[in-house]
């Protein structure tokens, strides 16, 4: 036998998601082990969390989760914020003071809304572009223009815990196990190509989505001169961050069923579209023809969710690996079938999805209300 | 030997085994095992593993020689550029079976992932095999260049609609063999590679293959072989022998 020694770590990213589909509870407790459970996976240069259904008791507020790397950074965004926004309630995200984490940026969390003032002045000329993409703009805004403050998260009864460190010292940093949520997300990362800092750390959000990815996204350039036309600017120096924005783009603001929307960004390859029927052959080369800038080239497992929603999905010749499980209401997914049987030893099924075909799980009540709204259009 | 692999880390697991191997035990029975990477690679001679649950990436890599059992899934790279000896998995395998695999056997009664059986070669008495008893992913048995892969497409739990094969089967591939139960649409198969029938020399290693497989899994070998069978073969050793030159 003889004993090698490599000369590098060998390893890829590691992530885990699952929704519990009647909308209850599961503590962090449980996606720590899950993810822990793929430490081989990352190298401790960055880990995170995104939870939902974590603050109920604002749930009608966009929370804020913002990271300062000084006191300059925190006081211009909390002038710029109390120019612009309502804030309900803010305070310290809370952390423990770990030995192991040496250097952490301020965290803070604000709970807030647009004006109602500015809005109705907006409105009156004309200006008023919704609450949604008022909050994109100005997540933009603080990402770009005040420098050392960068937005975590911005959704509505959600938020992302990230940073530099392997994943259990993340979730003790941020006391993950104080948050219960229907919809959990995790990440370990071995950062390749771009710096292992605390913004660059997944998840990657904006509003209420949220993505965790192993692979590297090698059409990053034109994906973000893509979205820059659409006002979303990167700023966090990784590929994945314009995964988040072409998500946000393509559902909430073009109106791409989730389906269709994955379909643009790890559409089949030309020579199987032009052998399928129509009518489905000309959607895909509409999609292809229409979103071509928003194709993710290169090799991608990607999970990511919104309040309602948990989806998965592979590039196109599963160059990443992405396994499913599904146990009662609950739907798994991970890097490993190890990861999913670490929290859950017996799932119903197991499988692996296939390249480009999403795997969409939704909340029940999401689920039945979005039929029945199918139903009565088609009548 | 047991050893209950519950929250142990891969490390400490595959040491254990392997001082033991070195003194002589010849038989290990791990249970609790879920993700624990490298189990029995590079092991070599005559030992038995028994695997009770889901063990990790690059399961009897570099393997040369012993038998390994899985009563579950196996996950990505199983039997990667393994040497000689046996993996029985009894579920489904993930990514990259039998990557560069230069010997022994892969059996794997459920579906498996994309690229298996990549790279696969063969020398002199060295043949590597592997049988899948589902469905395969894309890239079966790209840039082959010996060996032989059986699929079956029988007992996964891939949906009746999804095809035996993804694309791009045996793309590059320049020598060894691939089995089809049944059919596939030939725009699936790799640029320069044709369907033929099987002759009598095909049909008795077949045979052979499939009684194997069928012992190892309580199945019966005369129901597999009931149905016919398609082989896989490069038109020509070279494919790309005059691809630079003009």
């Amino acid at each position: 036998m003889s004993s090698w020694h490599f000369g590098k770590d060998i390893s890829g990213c590691g992530l885990v998601g699952f929704l519990q589909r009647r909308g209850e509870g599961v503590n962090g407790g449980v996606i720590i082990r899950a993810i822990c459970h793929m430490d081989e996976r990352g190298n401790g240069l960055g880990a995170g969390f995104a939870a939902y259904g974590i603050y109920p008791e604002y749930k009608e507020f966009y929370a804020l989760h913002l990271m300062y790397e000084d006191m300059v950074a925190l006081s211009r965004t909390e002038s710029f914020i109390q120019e612009n926004l309502h804030v309900e309630h803010q305070e310290q995200i809370p952390h423990r003071h770990l030995p192991s984490i040496k250097e952490h940026p301020r965290l803070r969390r604000y709970f807030v809304r647009p004006k109602r003032d500015l809005s109705e002045a907006q409105l009156a000329r004309g200006l008023w572009v919704g609450e949604d993409d008022y909050m994109v703009r100005i997540v933009m805004t603080i990402n770009r223009e005040i420098p050392g403050a960068f937005v975590v998260s911005s959704g509505k009864n959600m938020g992302a815990f990230k940073g530099v460190g392997f994943p259990e010292q993340m979730a003790d940093f941020f006391r993950i196990e104080d948050y219960d949520a229907y919809l959990w997300t995790a990440h370990t990362r071995f950062p390749t190509n771009t710096p292992g800092w605390w913004g660059g750390a997944h998840p990657f959000t904006i509003l209420d989505w949220s993505i965790v990815h192993n692979g590297e996204i090698s059409s990053y350039g034109i994906n973000r001169r893509y979205l820059e036309m659409f006002g979303y600017h990167c700023t966090l120096q990784t590929d994945t961050e314009v995964v988040a924005y072409l998500l946000d783009l393509l559902i909430r603001r073009h109106g791409l069923s989730k389906r269709l929307a994955c379909m643009a960004l790890s559409p089949p390859l030309w020579e199987e579209i032009d052998r399928m029927p129509e009518p489905q052959r000309g959607l895909c080369r509409a999609i292809r023809m229409v979103y071509g800038s928003a194709l993710l080239n290169g090799p991608f497992a990607i999970l990511f969710a919104d309040s309602h929603s948990l989806v998965g999905l592979n590039d196109r010749i599963k160059l990443r690996p992405l396994v499913a499980a599904v146990a009662g209401d609950s739907v798994y997914m991970a890097s490993e079938e190890s990861a999913i049987r670490a929290i859950c030893p017996e799932p119903d099924r197991v499988w692996a999805p296939k390249a480009g075909e999403p795997v969409i799980a939704t909340l029940k009540e999401y689920a039945e209300d979005h039929e029945d709204r199918c139903q009565r259009a088609s009548l | 030997m047991r050893i209950d692999a519950n929250g142990l880390h891969y490390r400490e697991l595959n040491k254990r085994i392997r001082e033991a191997a070195r003194k002589g035990t010849s038989r290990f029975e791990l249970v609790g095992v879920n993700g624990q990477r490298y189990i029995a690679d590079g092991l070599e001679g005559e030992v038995e593993i028994h695997i009770h649950g889901t063990p990790g990436q690059d399961l009897g890599a570099f393997m040369k020689g012993p038998r390994v059992w899985v009563y579950g899934n196996a996950q990505d790279g199983v039997g990667n550029t393994m040497d000689a000896g046996k993996i029985v998995v009894h579920g489904m395998a993930g990514d990259v079976v039998g990557y560069g695999m230069r010997g022994g056997r892969i059996h794997i009664l459920g579906d498996v992932g994309y690229r298996v059986g990549i790279h696969m070669k063969s020398y002199q008495d060295k043949l590597p095999v592997i049988v899948i008893g589902g469905k395969a992913g894309d890239f079966l048995g790209e840039y082959m260049a010996g060996g032989c892969i059986v699929l079956l497409g029988m007992y996964g739990t891939d949906p009746p609609e999804r095809p035996l094969a993804g694309h791009y089967l045996g793309t590059g591939m320049h020598g060894g063999i691939i089995y089809l139960r049944g059919e596939i649409e030939p725009y699936r198969l790799g640029k320069g590679l044709a369907f033929e029938p099987l002759d009598e020399n095909d049909r008795s290693f077949l045979e052979l293959i499939i009684k194997e497989f069928a012992e190892d899994f309580g199945k019966d070998a005369s129901e597999i072989l009931e149905e016919p069978f398609t082989k896989v073969k490069p038109a020509t050793h070279r494919p790309y022998g005059s691809m630079y030159a003009y």
